[in-house]
């Protein structure tokens, strides 16, 4: 009774198989056919620095995914902004941090005809088609934290440069142990691009003559995982007896790492900095394990990339390299190559300022 | 008088009632951008995995059988491509490769549930690790997106001169062969059959292994098929393609109208239950409801929709006392199964 379909199916993909091979066969599309397909950039509008923010603009705020502190303290920023000048200012977004669901979310606001959108993307290509439809619209996009593919977007507000951060918490360390020391950085994976990136730019930085003093012994990875990063802070411990400092350029590992030290004998005795966020570090700066961390201010992130938003859409900036524009009390702020824009150095927290904040 | 309180009792007719309200609603609330070209094109691109998967389980659900590893076929099917394609092999190759893989997945899991007789949830919350697992593996956690805009125009832009979406197009046609192959084949009465009551159709002659081994296979083809359009339509190959989707998927098929008991439910239902899923979902969203609310409403419909035919079934038991028993006649099994049973057979009452 069911023999019949049965071989039919097998029939109907085999047949589907020997048709792709006929095609195959017969040349294909490969990746060395393609290459090089895409260079489409349709900036080509003029800018006129000297135009007005409109008032009227409609600006839609896309985090990776919505009930994140991080990205709440920077929707905060959005809305403070928005509000001064009267900018409907609508954050929406998914629950899970996907570029699928980001893609409907992207694909609405250019629905609603929406003047601007602020997004943080999820996947620097799997966001880049919608992106470019909603362009097309005349929509203008501005990602902020992390990048969309370049000619998806008209400009990218980025936290902070390489440099900034990775001389910051070198410099962070010095203060802390006086110039002088062994030290270790307890970093995420052996191949994450942002870290290795930092861990290069402290090398140079740490061969200029102030520095002369600090020697870093060794680079461990933790994986971003939290158990990881405890244990490999507990052999740089142990592995190293003159260890006298541990820089962790990556949140979880400088969580896992200062709620080791805190447990430890080396609770104060070891100097811990690296990048982090308020919350995660709270009780550590207050019980003394920690003296001082970077992170740059999501507030001022949201804020800043805002106005960047209100400047494309009122025609003050078009995303070229060297345009300026002003954000607010933030001041002033000059578009840089491929069409970013640098928040900043980034801020630094100490027991005294570290209760301001909340993400 | 039971059949027609039946017939307006019908879970497909409340479906095909919502899907009206919802349009009208979405187009009064939001000015008629919601039944805009432009929103239903979309519309139709944010569904289609959902849709293409939930034909062929809608088959496997009906059957009393469940196949929780489609996302993580789709997972592997996505990481495949970018691993071929960066290997230099021409997509032309590739597609068809995948889709095989696809179905030698759904082998897997069919050969593990009829040939070791396991219960087919265990095993394929096992296979749904282990194809993720093994995406990871092929792509690890990379991501592949240079491919050809020729290819994932399909995923971007509309068929020509209409606001209708390729994948949406493959899906109305593989709709098609799926609903004769459900209603209008000996097949179909079959995959009935072996949900309404696995022994009877045993010693009916159905040939229940076979028949449910194909649906498995079925389903790990048209998954992988789903993981293509999905890698175009973001132009992104990813391992973590799709991940979670298996639980929309299944439950697009119940609210449809499909019994998660088997022996019961309408190829229709399903596509109406996928509709109103998808179409709740855009205009929430285009409303600005929060994401909150969001889940919190399709949660509730899918409640309803368990709720609703097993309350309709009580009251159509209470009209018709002596109909007991009906779900195997359903399958049209017996040769004697007379007109009436046909027309039942095509949804829950």
């Amino acid at each position: 009774m069911t023999a019949r379909p049965v071989r039919r199916i097998v029939a109907g993909l085999a047949l589907l198989l020997s048709g792709a091979v006929v095609l195959s066969a017969c040349g294909g599309t490969t990746r060395d056919s393609s290459a090089g397909a895409r260079n489409a950039d349709n900036t080509t509008a003029s800018a006129n620095p000297n135009a007005e923010l409109k008032k009227d603009l409609k600006i839609t705020f896309l985090p990776k995914q919505v009930n994140n502190p991080y990205f709440t303290t920077a929707q905060h920023g959005g809305e403070q902004a928005a509000q001064a000048f009267g900018w409907q200012f609508k954050a929406t977004g998914p629950s899970d941090a996907s570029a699928a669901s980001q893609v409907t979310y992207i694909n609405t606001a250019a629905q609603q005809r929406q003047d601007a959108l602020v997004l943080a993307a999820n996947d620097v290509n799997a966001v880049a088609p919608a992106l470019r439809t909603a362009r097309s619209q005349g929509m203008k996009v501005v990602t902020f934290d992390s990048d969309a593919a370049t000619d998806a977007r008209d400009v990218f507000v980025n936290q902070a440069s390489t440099q900034d951060i990775a001389v910051g918490q070198v410099k962070l360390l010095s203060e802390q142990l006086g110039g002088q020391g062994e030290f270790a950085i307890l970093s995420a994976t052996p191949n994450a691009t942002n870290q290795n990136a930092w861990i290069e730019v402290m090398k140079t930085e740490l061969a200029k003559p102030e520095y002369a003093g600090l020697k870093l012994v060794e680079t461990a990875y933790g994986n971003d995982d939290d158990q990881t990063s405890f244990q490999k802070t507990q052999g740089l411990l142990q592995a190293h007896p003159n260890l006298r400092g541990i820089i962790s350029p990556t949140t979880v590992g400088l969580a896992a790492a200062a709620r080791y030290l805190s447990s430890s004998e080396y609770k104060g005795k070891v100097a811990l900095t690296g990048l982090g966020t308020p919350n995660q570090l709270r009780k550590f700066v207050q019980d003394g394990t920690v003296t001082s961390f970077a992170l740059w201010d999501p507030n001022k992130l949201g804020y800043l990339a805002t106005y960047a938003a209100a400047a494309l859409a009122s025609g003050q900036i078009t995303g070229a390299s060297g345009e300026k524009f002003t954000a607010g009390e933030m001041g002033e702020y000059t578009v840089g190559e491929h069409g970013e824009v640098v928040l900043g150095p980034p801020t630094v927290f100490t027991r005294d300022n570290i209760d301001q904040f909340d993400f | 008088m039971a059949d027609r309180i039946r017939a307006v009792l019908r879970w497909e007719t409340a479906l095909v009632v919502l899907l009206v309200a919802v349009a009208v609603v979405g187009s009064v609330r939001t000015d008629g951008t919601f039944l805009s070209g432009g929103n239903l094109f979309y519309l139709g691109l944010d569904i289609a995995e959902i849709a293409l998967i939930a034909l062929p389980l809608t088959l496997v659900i009906a059957a009393a059988e469940i196949d929780l590893s489609v996302a993580s076929v789709l997972g592997l099917s996505s990481a495949l491509i970018g691993w071929l394609w960066t290997a230099g092999w021409p997509l032309e190759t590739i597609l068809p490769v995948v889709v095989l893989v696809g179905a030698a997945c759904g082998a897997l899991n069919g050969l593990l549930v009829t040939r070791l007789g396991l219960p087919s949830l265990a095993v394929t919350i096992g296979t749904m690790a282990l194809f993720r697992g093994l995406a990871l593996v092929v792509l690890g956690d990379t991501a592949v997106a240079d491919f050809p805009a020729s290819y994932t125009q399909f995923g971007t832009t509309p068929v020509p001169g209409t606001n209708l979406p390729y994948p949406i197009l493959l899906f109305a046609v593989l709709a098609v062969v799926f609903a004769v192959l459900l209603h209008a084949s000996s097949f179909g009465r079959a995959v009935f059959a072996v949900g309404a009551n696995e022994e009877a159709a045993r010693f009916s002659g159905v040939r229940v292994k076979r028949t449910k081994l194909v649906l498995f296979v079925l389903t790990g083809a048209v998954a992988a098929l789903a993981g293509i359009v999905y890698t175009f339509r973001f132009s992104s190959a990813r391992a973590d393609n799709g991940t979670g989707l298996e639980l929309a998927v299944v439950a697009a098929v119940l609210l449809g109208g499909v019994s998660i008991f088997g022996g019961r439910g309408t190829l229709g239902g399903v596509v109406a239950g996928v509709l109103l899923l998808g179409s709740l979902r855009n205009l929430l969203i285009l409303d600005d409801v929060s994401t909150e609310v969001l889940t919190v409403v399709t949660g509730l419909l899918l409640l309803v929709s368990v709720l609703v035919p097993a309350v309709g079934r009580r009251l159509g038991r209470r009209v018709d006392n002596s109909r007991l028993g009906r779900r195997v006649d359903n399958s049209r099994l017996g040769r004697r199964a007379g007109r009436r049973a046909a027309t039942s057979a095509a949804g829950p009452p």
